[in-house]
C-alpha cells in the first residue's frame, strides 16, 4: 500500500534508470543518508564511533570491495586480508614520506597502489577458475603478510614490526591520530563510504558491471557474445583491490592508528569478510553493509547484553557468544541461502502486495 | 533482528554509563578464552583476588572500596579497543591489557585520555623513559633487561665468554617476540655469540619446521619469547628432539606451569626467568585463604593458587594497590582520580620493609618509581622446572640488567618516539 510502483510515472530515461526507481526505496535513502551525516555526528561518542560504527562502516567498504571481485564477477578470493595490509602499508609509507599531503589523497593513492598490486595477483585468474584459483589468492595472503614481516623497509625500520598513523587532519579538524574526535573520524569514514558504495552501485549496474556478470555467469558464453575476459577479471580486480585497500588504509589510519601485519590482517580477516558477503548476500552492495553490520555488531550487541546486561562472567558470555553467533550464520543461511539481501528483496516483494495479497 | 540487536545495544550502553560509585576502579582487559587462555586465567584471579582480599580485611585501600570489573579481550587486539573505549568513561585508575599487542594501541590513546597504563614487564620497552611517556609504567622491567638478563646469566655459566657460542631466539612472530631482538643484536656484538632469530607465527601450534631448524644447527642455547599454547608446543617439541632442557631458556612469560606440564617429564630441567616468587610460602596467603580463598571469594576455581601467572597477578594488583595509596597520601584524598594515582605511581617506592609488612618479603623486587625512570629496579631471578616435584625451583637471587647496554637502547627508541610524533620530553625535578 504505502511501498508501491503504481503511480510513480518516470518521464524522462534517467528518471528511469536511476539506482532507487521506487519513491519509497528513494526517500528512505535520502533519509538515511540525512540522519547518518546530519544527526549522528552531533549525538556520537567514542565508543559509539570507535567500537561500533567506525569498524562497521570500514569493513562495509571491504565486504564491497570482495564482492565486487566474488559476488559479481565470480573469481573466489581470500586474499582480502593481504591487499587491506597492502593499503595499510601504502597509506603509512605515504603519510610518513610526504608529510604535506592531504590524508584523502593518502587513502586514494594506497588503494591505487592496491589495485595495481590486485591486478599483478589477479594474473592467475586468466588461467585457473574457482577453487584452483581460490588458493592462488590464499598464496597472495601469506606472501605479502610475510614480505612485510621480512622487509624492515615497509615498517621504516620498527624494532617490534609496528606502524603507527602520524596524526593528518582535514579541513583542520585531526582525522587520525588519539586527538581525533569521534565525529571527525566518523564524517571522514562515512564520506568514503557513501562514495564508495555509490561509485560500486553504478559500476555494477552499468557495461562493466555487466561484463563482470557475464563472465561470473559463464565464461565462454560471455566470451562468445563479445565480453574480454582479460579486461573484465583484471577490471574487477583492479576495482576490488581499490576498496579493499581504501579499507585497509582507513582500518590502520583512522580506526586502529597502530597495526602490526600478521595480528591485523592475516587469514582471519580474509575470511571475515569472505563470511560477511557470504551472509550478507554475493552480488548485493546492499548485502555487504547487512553483511558487515552482522560479523562486527553482533558480537559487540551479544557480549554487552550478557556481560553488561546479565552480568555473567566474561568468559561465559565470551563462550556463548561464539556458539550464538556460529548458530545465527547457520540459521540464516538455511532460512536463506542467498543471504541477508535477499531477505530484503522477498521483504519487498510481499511489501508490494500488502495488505492485498493475491 | 538488527533492530533488536541496536536496542539491546543502546540498552547496555545506557547501563554502562551509570554514573561512577566512590570507589577505586581497577579494571581488568582480561583473556579467559583464547589460545593465550593458559596465561590469562590464573593471572586475572590473582589480580582480582588480592583485591578482594583488600577489600575484605583492609576495607579497601584508605577506607575506600576496590572494584575490579573485567573485559575479555581474547588477546585481540580489536576486542581489546573495544574494551578501552567502554571502560575509559568509568575513571579507570590504571589500565593492564597483559598484551604487548593492545598495549601499542592503547599509548597513544591514554595518553590524550590521561589514564595511566601499567605494562608491568611487557609492552612498549621504551615506556621506561618517563620524560617521553609520562602515563605509561613497566617495572619492574621491560624485555630488554629480561634479554641482558638471561645473557648475564649465561655468561656466568661459560666463565664469564660468550665467545662463539650459539644462540637461538624462537619468538612469537609479533610486536612481543620482536622486541628483544635488538638487544640480543647488540650483546652479540658485545660478547661475541651468533644469534639466529626463529619466528613462530599465531598461535604457535604448528613448529615442526622451526625445531627441525634448531635440530640442524645445533645453538648452544634457546632462547624462547612465547606466550600461550605457543610455549607448550615448543617445550614439547624441544623434549622431542632431545634439546638439553637446561640449556632452554624462557622469558618470564614462558615459564609457568601450564607451559611445562603437557611435556611430562620431558620439560625437566627446563629454565625461564621470573620476577616474582613461585609457590604458596608466604605469610600474607594465611589471610588471602582465611578471607577470599576459603570464604569462597575467589575469581577462579582455586586450581591456579600459588602459580607463576597466579602470583604475578597478585603481585600486579600489590602495585596497583600501593600505588594508589601513595596516590592517596600525595593528595590527601581518599577517592582518588586517574590522574592522581598518575602521581602514585610515579612516586611509588615499595621497598624490602614494605614488603615484610605485608608478608611478601620475597614475593617480588622492591620497586622504586621516579618521573625519568619508568621500569624500576629491572631485576630478575633465573628459576627452573622439577618434573618429578612439579614445581619451580628458584636458581639465582636477583640479576640486574646492564644499564650500559639498555639505558642508550631506551633513549635512542624513546627519541625516535619523540621524532615520530613531534613531541618534546617532559622535565624531570633532579632527584
Amino acid at each position: 500500500m504505502i511501498y508501491r510502483e503504481a503511480g510513480d510515472f518516470k518521464t524522462s530515461y534517467a528518471a528511469d534508470a536511476q539506482a532507487f526507481p521506487i519513491a519509497f526505496d528513494r526517500n528512505a535513502y535520502y533519509a538515511l543518508l540525512a540522519v547518518a551525516f546530519l544527526v549522528v555526528p552531533f549525538v556520537i561518542n567514542d565508543y559509539w564511533s570507535n567500537a561500533i560504527l567506525l569498524p562497521f562502516l570500514i569493513w562495509s567498504i571491504a565486504a564491497i570491495g570482495l564482492n565486487v571481485l566474488t559476488g559479481y564477477c565470480g573469481q573466489v578470493s581470500l586474499g582480502t586480508g593481504a591487499f587491506m595490509a597492502v593499503g595499510a602499508f601504502a597509506s603509512f609509507k605515504l603519510m610518513t614520506a610526504f608529510p604535506g599531503l592531504n590524508i584523502l589523497f593518502v587513502v586514494l593513492l594506497a588503494g591505487g597502489i592496491t589495485a595495481a598490486v590486485g591486478i599483478l595477483f589477479g594474473l592467475p585468474s586468466l588461467r585457473i577458475k574457482g577453487f584452483y584459483l581460490a588458493v592462488a589468492t590464499l598464496a597472495a595472503q601469506f606472501f605479502l603478510v610475510w614480505l612485510f614481516n621480512k622487509v624492515p623497509w615497509f615498517t621504516n625500520y620498527s624494532a617490534t614490526g609496528q606502524i603507527n598513523a602520524p596524526v593528518r587532519t582535514v579541513f583542520g579538524q585531526a582525522v587520525t591520530g588519539a586527538a581525533a574526535t569521534a565525529a571527525a573520524k566518523y564524517l571522514f569514514c562515512l564520506v568514503i563510504v557513501v562514495a564508495v558504495a555509490i561509485v560500486a552501485k553504478n559500476l555494477t549496474r552499468g557495461r562493466i558491471g555487466r561484463s563482470w556478470m557475464a563472465i561470473r555467469d559463464m565464461d565462454i558464453a560471455a566470451e562468445i557474445i563479445g565480453v574480454n575476459p582479460l579486461v573484465a577479471k583484471l577490471s574487477a580486480f583492479a576495482v576490488s583491490s581499490f576498496f579493499v585497500g581504501i579499507a585497509g588504509a582507513l582500518y590502520f589510519a583512522v580506526y586502529f592508528g597502530a597495526v602490526e601485519v600478521t595480528d591485523a590482517f592475516g587469514i582471519r580477516v580474509s575470511f571475515l569478510v569472505l563470511f560477511m558477503i557470504i551472509i550478507g548476500g554475493l552480488g548485493s552492495i546492499l548485502g555487504s553493509f547487512l553483511g558487515a553490520g552482522f560479523m562486527v555488531l553482533m558480537p559487540i550487541a551479544l557480549k554487552n547484553v550478557m556481560v553488561g546486561g546479565f552480568g555473567w562472567p566474561t568468559d561465559l558470555a565470551a563462550h556463548v557468544e561464539i556458539m550464538l553467533v556460529g548458530l545465527l550464520i547457520m540459521g540464516f543461511l538455511i532460512v536463506e541461502p542467498h543471504g541477508l539481501a535477499q531477505l530484503w528483496r522477498l521483504a519487498k516483494e510481499k511489501l508490494r502486495l500488502w495488505p492485498f495479497p493475491h | 533482528m538488527r533492530l533488536t540487536a541496536w536496542a539491546a545495544l543502546t540498552a547496555a550502553t545506557i547501563l554502562g554509563a551509570a554514573p561512577a560509585l566512590a570507589d577505586l576502579n581497577f579494571p581488568q582487559l582480561s583473556y579467559r578464552t583464547g589460545p593465550y587462555a593458559a596465561g590469562g586465567i590464573p593471572f586475572a584471579d590473582g589480580y582480582a583476588d588480592y583485591l578482594t582480599l583488600l577489600n575484605e580485611r583492609d576495607g579497601g585501600i584508605g577506607g575506600v572500596l576496590t572494584r575490579s570489573p573485567e573485559c575479555e579481550t581474547a588477546y585481540d587486539t580489536t576486542r581489546g579497543v573495544e574494551c578501552y573505549e567502554q571502560i575509559r568513561g568509568d575513571s579507570p585508575l590504571v589500565l593492564q591489557p597483559l598484551s604487548t599487542g593492545i598495549t601499542y594501541q592503547l599509548i597513544p590513546r591514554v595518553t590524550e585520555d590521561k589514564i595511566p597504563l601499567h605494562t608491568m614487564g611487557y609492552g612498549r620497552t621504551s615506556a621506561a623513559d618517563g620524560t617521553t611517556f609520562e602515563w605509561v609504567f613497566n617495572y619492574p622491567g621491560t624485555y630488554w633487561d629480561a634479554a641482558s638478563i638471561i645473557v648475564s646469566y649465561l655468561r656466568d655459566e661459560n666463565e664469564g665468554s660468550l665467545e662463539g657460542k650459539k644462540i637461538a631466539l624462537v619468538y612469537h612472530n609479533s610486536a612481543y617476540g620482536k622486541e628483544p631482538i635488538r638487544t640480543l643484536e647488540e650483546l652479540s656484538k658485545q660478547y661475541g655469540f651468533t644469534l639466529t632469530t626463529i619466528a613462530v607465527d599465531h598461535p604457535g601450534q604448528e613448529q615442526k619446521s622451526q625445531w627441525l631448524q634448531i635440530r640442524r644447527e645445533r645453538p648452544d642455547y634457546v632462547l624462547m619469547w612465547g606466550w600461550g599454547v605457543m610455549n607448550q608446543v615448543a617445550i614439547t617439541e624441544a623434549a622431542n628432539i632431545g634439546f638439553p632442557m637446561e640449556n632452554f631458556i624462557g622469558v618470564w612469560w614462558s615459564g609457568a606451569e601450564p607451559d611445562v606440564l603437557p611435556a611430562g617429564m620431558g620439560a625437566d630441567g627446563y629454565k625461564s626467568i621470573n620476577f616474582t616468587g613461585v609457590g604458596t610460602d608466604y605469610p600474607f596467603y594465611a589471610d588471602l585463604r582465611e578471607h577470599v580463598l576459603d570464604a569462597g571469594k575467589g575469581a577462579g576455581d582455586g586450581s591456579s593458587v600459588g602459580t607463576v601467572q597466579y602470583n604475578r597477578g597478585i603481585y600486579a594488583a600489590l602495585l596497583a594497590a600501593e600505588a594508589a595509596r601513595t596516590a592517596q597520601e600525595i593528595h590527601g584524598v581518599a577517592d582518588i582520580t586517574p590522574e592522581q594515582m598518575r602521581d602514585g605511581m610515579e612516586a611509588l617506592n615499595l621497598d624490602e620493609a614494605r614488603l615484610a609488612e605485608l608478608g611478601m618479603e620475597g614475593f617480588g623486587p622492591a620497586v622504586q618509581v621516579t618521573c625519568a625512570n619508568h621500569r624500576g629496579p629491572a631485576v630478575g631471578q633465573m628459576q627452573q622446572w622439577d618434573a618429578e616435584a612439579k614445581q619451580w625451583v628458584q636458581l639465582t637471587d636477583w640479576i640486574a640488567a646492564d644499564d650500559s647496554v639498555i639505558q642508550p637502547l631506551i633513549a635512542e627508541d624513546a627519541a625516535a618516539f619523540r621524532a615520530e610524533t613531534g613531541m618534546e620530553p617532559r622535565v624531570c625535578p633532579a632527584s
